[in-house]
């Protein structure tokens, strides 16, 4: 029944490895820049509760961060092992770009990530909080890099094609490609949303608990305003983004609105629900709102986009998968913005920490944040298609030659050892937030040489871990 | 000034892979050993001989990867395609081994049996396919318009199956030699009794690689054999000799931190070994490290941060070796 080439499966193979990496570097981001601001709401206030805080989510952005390294380990060689074209024909602009992130990784680990880890009451407030800055900005200039490369991918320039590989010319062009800057922007609110949101997430788990400290309204609070503010800053960079995509890939966003063709001078609707069909041309059971797309789009009553009839069947990227994929992260995206105004209201009345619906509703929002971040990937890369780098390679050139059976085969290996290995680390992740916040007052020692040491950051908290009750609660 | 870029690059790639077969041989090693030390606190202080020091992120492994697609695309695309199967199996040992190293520590006395044998089976995984690649590569890959053009099987053979077995026994090598340095008493005296015929096999697969390679490979017999060559390139068997001569010695009269230095330059100088058959190609049997290098440009842009950074990581893990200095003994460290 289902037809599946070696290349779909090689694009499987690569959508479930990244996807999976995904989730821990976009939280770590995200805790870095909140350890940032715990710490330096520490320092000015000096309440403990922000120190407290602080400690607490330490442990978990160690651990989230050793994750984040060991899938990261695979992303490494994935390009060669499975997308060998595109690596002897572009590697001369990925490589350098993959080894600067790299390289940025390691430079945090050894330096600035060991004196935030283990330095607390080894070195000045100042030094402190120094470092953690230097972390946080650490993983957005890894973020710059990945997301240069990956942007150059989508709308590639600075670079010329000799003896048929890709010669960079220009490496300023080459990193501010035209879509870099809203992609940088976009993702890295995407963190910090998501991060927001399991912060607020974990703040209202303990609330339901009955477990009502100031430190866990501390929490709780605190994701919920950056939500206030940032979920609705996301929509508009998101829409600047949509706006970036139109000029660059109209058929990206021809797929995404599920639009096939214009009427005339007619406005472009905006089609709220459908199943777009890409044998027909057309969508399934559509609910249409007129002129909406339009509005959307191009800012006018009747601006008109190109439709995807207007490129070859073989130039169209998949309408069926990405016009959800879009839904869904804009579908998230409102919630996340009237979780916001829910808890500005409950605030108001002075009920944010007791109302039971709306706890409940902040914990199972929790994951969102990341869900929202796939669906966003899946949106744009398989909106990309059928290039691998837009309009001058194609996926298919782009693939190494492997045939179907040892790709199932790594696949499913893949399969088995991730849910493995990885829903053990989220597990432990749970497990960590699941604790009591508790008062800081024995920070963790080590460093360089020590058993505690920040190359292995899980090394940074002792909480145990019991495969036969993975989420029973520490006794400690 | 006239720099050669691609000598500059092989020789980084080169740095890297050393340092990671310095830097993760001994703790791939242990996890080898794991099976014949049988007690638990005895475990635990093997882990803690490698814990303070241990980088589960394999710095080194990601750096050279990265590294090698920046500067040889071509040679990072065609090759890492080739041992396609190879390549996955190491990695998801890795990633097991790194875990289970982790995992371990926290978890419950009567689970941590599950951790010991994932960290066996991480470690001897990751151990046995970096062979298989080394040797796979060194059989040579056949490349058609810039793409490998062979089967996925093609890794599969005798000679690759047997450098798998040999890398095998020299992280194990490796690994004993490090716990002589790192531990006492009968633990000491375990690895002692483990290390004699660990290098009666290093002799072996040694002696087996040194003669089966240059008759499979006229191209490598002719590198090794012809004058002058042979002159100077003698030196290389005749140090490990030496060096296998004087880790014999060491293990006699007692030393704590020669063997491991030995058996480190007997590794190195295997690996110089190989290094000097395949030269200058870095897709053998026939693509050279110029054929094969990125555009200048790419080249430059990436070496300005290695060098940066480079020098900063080494001085970190310098940092540590010292700070971790001494024998590790029951109960130090985690428990």
């Amino acid at each position: 029944m289902f037809d599946i080439s070696a290349l779909d499966l090689a694009r499987v193979q690569f959508a479930f490895t990244v996807s999976f990496h995904i989730i821990f570097p976009a939280i770590t981001i995200g805790l870095a820049s909140y350890l940032v601001v715990l710490e330096g709401m520490w320092l000015k206030t000096g309440e403990s509760v922000y120190k407290d805080l602080y400690h607490y989510w330490l442990k978990i952005f160690g651990v989230n961060f050793g994750m984040g390294v060991v899938s990261g380990l695979v992303m490494a060689y994935q390009f060669g092992t499975n997308w060998s074209g595109f690596s002897a024909f572009a590697g001369s602009v990925t490589g350098p770009l993959l080894t600067y992130e790299v390289l940025t990784a390691f430079f945090l680990e050894a330096g600035f990530l060991g004196v935030m880890m283990f330095g607390w009451s080894r070195v000045g407030r100042g030094l402190h909080f120094f470092s953690t800055l230097m972390v946080a900005i650490g993983t957005l200039i890894s973020t710059t890099w990945i997301l240069a490369s990956n942007s150059w991918m989508q709308t590639p320039q600075g670079f010329e094609i000799a003896d048929g590989v890709v010669i960079p010319t220009d490496w300023w062009q080459v990193i501010f490609n035209p879509s870099f800057p809203y992609r940088l922007v976009h993702m890295s609110i995407a963190a910090f949303l998501a991060t927001a949101l399991l912060v607020g997430a974990a703040g209202a788990w303990h609330l339901l608990r009955k477990n009502d400290t100031p430190a866990v309204r501390t929490m709780l609070s605190m994701a919920m305003w950056m939500l206030v503010v940032v979920a609705p800053v996301q929509a508009i960079v998101g829409d600047f983004h949509g706006l970036n995509t139109l000029k660059h890939q109209p058929a990206k966003i021809a797929a995404v609105e599920g639009h096939w063709e214009n009427h005339g001078d007619e406005g472009v609707p905006l089609v709220l629900f459908g199943l777009p069909d890409m044998e027909q041309e057309k969508n399934h059971y559509a609910l249409e709102i007129p002129h909406l797309g339009s509005l959307i789009l191009t800012h006018s009553w009747n601006g008109q986009i190109p439709g995807l009839k207007e490129f070859a069947p073989a130039d169209r990227p998949n309408a069926t998968i990405i016009f959800w994929s879009f839904r869904v992260m804009v579908g998230l995206g409102m919630f996340m913005i009237l979780l916001g105004l829910w808890s500005l209201w409950l605030r108001k009345q002075g009920r944010l920490y007791q109302q039971q619906l709306f706890l409940r509703c902040a914990l199972w929002m929790g994951p969102t944040g990341i869900i929202a971040i796939l669906a966003g990937w899946f949106t744009t890369e398989i909106g990309r298609q059928p290039w691998v780098v837009y309009g001058i390679m194609r996926t298919a050139d782009a693939v190494s030659k492997h045939d179907i059976s040892s790709l199932a085969v790594s696949l499913a290996l893949f399969i088995v050892v991730y849910f493995f290995v990885f829903g053990i680390g989220i597990g432990y992740l749970f497990r960590l937030i699941r604790q009591p916040v508790i008062k800081a007052d024995h920070p963790q020692e080590g460093g360089p040489g020590q058993s505690k040491q920040p190359m292995r950051p899980l090394s940074a908290t002792d909480a145990s871990f019991s495969l036969e009750a993975p989420l029973s609660n520490p006794k400690e | 000034m006239d720099f050669d870029l691609p000598v500059i690059w092989l020789i980084v790639i080169l740095f890297a892979i050393t340092m990671y077969v310095i830097m993760d041989g001994f703790d791939l090693g242990i996890g080898i050993l794991f099976p014949f030390v049988k007690d638990k606190h005895d475990r635990d202080v093997m882990m803690n001989t490698v814990a303070p020091v241990w980088d589960g992120n394999e710095t080194w492994l990601v750096l050279g990867g990265a590294g090698l697609m920046a500067a040889f695309p071509l040679a990072y695309a065609v090759v890492l395609s080739a041992l396609y199967q190879p390549i996955i199996l190491m990695l998801l040992g890795l990633i097991f081994r790194g875990v289970a190293f982790e995992f371990r520590f926290k978890a419950p006395e009567k689970e941590q049996h599950l951790w010991d044998k994932a960290f066996i089976g991480g470690s001897i995984t990751t151990a046995f396919f970096q062979g298989v690649i080394l040797g796979a590569y060194i059989n040579g890959i056949p490349v058609e318009q810039n793409e490998f053009a062979g089967n996925a099987l093609d890794w599969l053979t005798p000679f690759s199956f047997f450098t798998g077995l040999g890398v095998m026994i020299a992280y194990a090598l490796l690994g004993s030699t490090w716990l002589i340095m790192k531990t006492d008493e009968h633990l000491q005296q375990r690895m002692l009794e483990l290390t004699r015929p660990l290098v009666a096999l290093v002799i072996v697969a040694l002696a087996v690689i040194s003669i089966w390679t240059p008759l499979a490979h006229e191209d490598i017999a002719e590198r090794w054999f012809s004058l002058p060559n042979f002159y100077f390139l003698a030196l290389v068997p005749i140090l490990v000799a030496i060096s296998i001569y004087s880790l014999m010695r060491e293990l006699k009269s007692g030393y704590d931190m020669q063997p491991f230095i030995s058996a480190l330059i007997i590794v190195l100088l295997g690996l110089l070994g190989l290094a000097i058959s395949i030269w200058p190609n870095i897709i053998p049997p026939s693509i050279s490290i110029w054929d094969a290098a990125a555009p200048a440009q790419s080249q430059i842009f990436a070496l300005v941060g290695t060098l940066l950074i480079v020098p900063v990581i080494l001085v970190y893990t310098i940092w540590s070796y010292r700070v971790f200095k001494g024998k590790v003994r029951h109960g130090d460290g985690y428990h």
